[in-house]
């Protein structure tokens, strides 16, 4: 059977560009056509902003690479309209092992909170996030051209200018806005001659999806130190297809293309499973990861998002994640902006909330890696004391590291954030916040927020709907429910609540005043009040 | 704010660093702090508060 990712999905097609003799016009040039500029497509089609995607490539990634989608992820899935795909697609799981040596020293269920949509991770290959996502762009009639390679880019204060190389030539093109969406090793980052600096790790991973018929469980199993892979650590995930994910941890100064030989991989991964396992090689790669970012994702009128603007280590899976909120983030913003709703301070907006979220995305990833691999003796004597312990005493299990799974970002203290006058209201909903999702009717309250300002209140009256400045922004009015009360009221009988177009929290009162939301409207749009 | 008691607090002082001295009898250093470190945990873990080890840490650093 032919994997998806050697089929080619948006297919090298003669651009009529290559032709005219004036440069063609884009409102916005994505460069990449991987998860993160794909999504930044359909996102900005959902606001009504057309943009065209350039890629090197014609396939999706080769291999699973990022595999743990987490529920951030999958709520604004939702929002493009392939959650259900990705869940119903995907293995969800809650069950863990923590291995010290040749012993178990526990096992932990996530226990993840009733009352949402969507679980707190799902298991899925890339290729199927992509896959789903290109789909999508179809839907949208989102203009994706394969095997063109943007070889040049300059930009003035009124456009940015693209030279794209294809299989027939190259030709030129004009972008408004340039998003750069063309992972860790950018060739963008390179072209502007911007740097990524940041931690380098000295430490060699070997990953590799093997394909067994294998009864261990759904369940997430992490290994400090374990015989099969001496003074080492591994991890065994679950992915659909009966397909599994194996990384091992291989140590500084490896050879990586000798490691990444089936030779060389098999013996490793029967050490590990048993000799009577049997199992296929699905895919095998060796790397030392990074946790970098660069100083600034905007510069004028490109836009780094996802890998290109900042890589962590793979504990904790927040690669691909956060670069869907890179998204997230960034789409609202620009399509406020080009309709004329928004100043320049939003989109500049961006570069301080996602900096803000790379840097807390690099601080967890690399407290796991200090942890997994600790860098001195005394960090080790300490990593074996947690470990020993957390076999006996429950008190040592949250100090155990082997990542800190992705939850979304609260963008407290950003300039977008109006007040914050809900008496007793609760925290985990301040202005900043992404929404809490919970039941509502038939649905959950998620499906009706995002997309466009929101006012949400509950207990109270608000408006069928306000326009501001030209700008509409919904209504939804409700009931309380238990839940309700702790998600949204705390200790208030009523509260009023701003929702941005990426459902995070703008602001939050007791009661509706229309001045306050104007206020709150303007701030949130970077406009100064 | 809670604050590290840095008054005299434990209840037989002469007998605790015995039981302490004792504890380590018989270890290798390797294994002394491998000890060290879990008794460390245990310790941190009853005082909890956040502010009180950050004191203790400072407190221990000089």
């Amino acid at each position: 059977m032919k994997k998806i990712f050697e089929t080619p999905l948006y297919p090298y097609e003669r651009p009529l560009d290559l032709d005219s003799k004036d440069d063609a016009r884009h409102v916005v040039a994505i460069i990449g056509a991987g998860p993160v500029g794909l999504s930044m497509a359909v996102d900005l089609a959902q606001h009504g902003i057309k943009s065209v995607v350039f890629d090197d490539n014609d396939k999706v990634s080769f291999g699973s690479r990022a595999i743990c989608f987490a529920k951030r992820t999958l709520e604004i899935a939702d929002r493009y309209g392939f959650g259900d795909r990705l869940v119903d697609k995907g293995v969800v799981w809650n069950h863990g092992k923590v291995f010290f040596d040749e012993r178990k020293v526990y096992d932990f269920n996530l226990l993840p909170e009733s009352g949402h949509r969507r679980p707190a991770f799902i298991n899925l290959q890339q290729y199927y996030y992509e896959e789903y996502l290109v789909d999508r762009a179809r839907e949208l009639a989102i203009d994706i051209r394969g095997k063109s390679k943007v070889t040049h880019i300059e930009q003035t204060d009124e456009e940015a200018k693209l030279l794209i190389e294809t299989p027939d030539g190259s030709y030129g093109v004009r972008a408004d806005w340039v998003i750069a969406c063309d992972g860790a090793g950018s060739p963008t980052r390179s072209m502007m001659g911007l740097s990524f600096t940041g931690r380098v790790f000295e430490d060699n991973f070997l990953i590799a999806d093997v394909v067994m018929d294998a009864n261990f469980p759904t369940e997430r199993w992490f290994w400090f130190d374990p015989p099969f892979n001496r003074g080492q650590s591994a991890l065994l995930h679950k992915q659909p297809d009966s397909v599994w994910r194996i990384d091992l941890q291989l140590g500084p100064d490896v050879d990586k293309d000798e490691e990444a030989k089936p030779e060389n991989v098999i013996p490793r991964l029967k050490a590990m499973l048993g000799d009577d396992v049997n199992f296929d090689l699905e895919w095998v790669s060796v790397y030392s990861f990074q946790c970098r970012r660069m100083e600034k994702f905007r510069h004028g009128r490109v836009f780094f998002a996802g890998d290109s603007a900042h890589q962590v280590s793979p504990f904790g899976a927040r690669g691909a994640n956060s670069g869907v909120q890179d998204v997230d983030n960034l789409s609202w913003k620009l399509a406020a902006f080009i309709q004329g709703h928004a100043t320049d301070a939003l989109l500049e907006s961006y570069n301080d909330e996602r900096v803000h979220g790379a840097d807390e995305n690099i601080i967890n990833s690399s407290r796991s890696t200090d942890f997994i691999t600790p860098k001195s003796e005394v960090s080790r004597i300490f990593r074996n004391a947690v470990l020993d312990l957390s076999e006996r005493f429950e008190f040592a299990r949250p100090l155990v590291n082997s990542g800190r799974l992705s939850v979304p970002c609260v963008y407290d203290g950003s300039r977008l954030n109006g007040v914050d006058h809900l008496e007793g209201g609760p925290h985990r909903s301040r202005p900043g916040s992404s929404c809490p999702d919970l039941p509502i009717g038939d649905g959950f309250l998620l499906d009706h927020l995002g997309g466009s300002f929101t006012l949400l209140s509950v207990n109270t009256d608000i408006p069928d709907e306000v326009d501001i400045s030209g700008l509409r922004v919904e209504s939804l009015q409700l009931e309380c429910s238990d839940l309700m009360q702790e998600r949204y009221l705390g200790a208030a009988q009523q509260a009023v609540y701003l929702i941005r177009p990426d459902q995070h929290v703008v602001a939050r009162w007791p009661t509706y005043d229309e001045i306050s939301l104007k206020k709150a409207v303007r701030t949130a749009l970077g406009h100064d009040v | 704010m809670k604050s590290l008691n840095v008054k005299p607090n434990i209840d037989k002082p002469d007998d605790f660093y015995a039981s302490l001295l004792m504890a380590h009898d018989g270890l290798s250093k390797e294994e002394s702090e491998a000890f060290n470190a879990r008794l460390i945990l245990i310790l941190a873990n009853h005082v909890g508060d956040s502010d009180v080890l950050t004191e203790a840490l400072r407190a221990a650093a000089r």
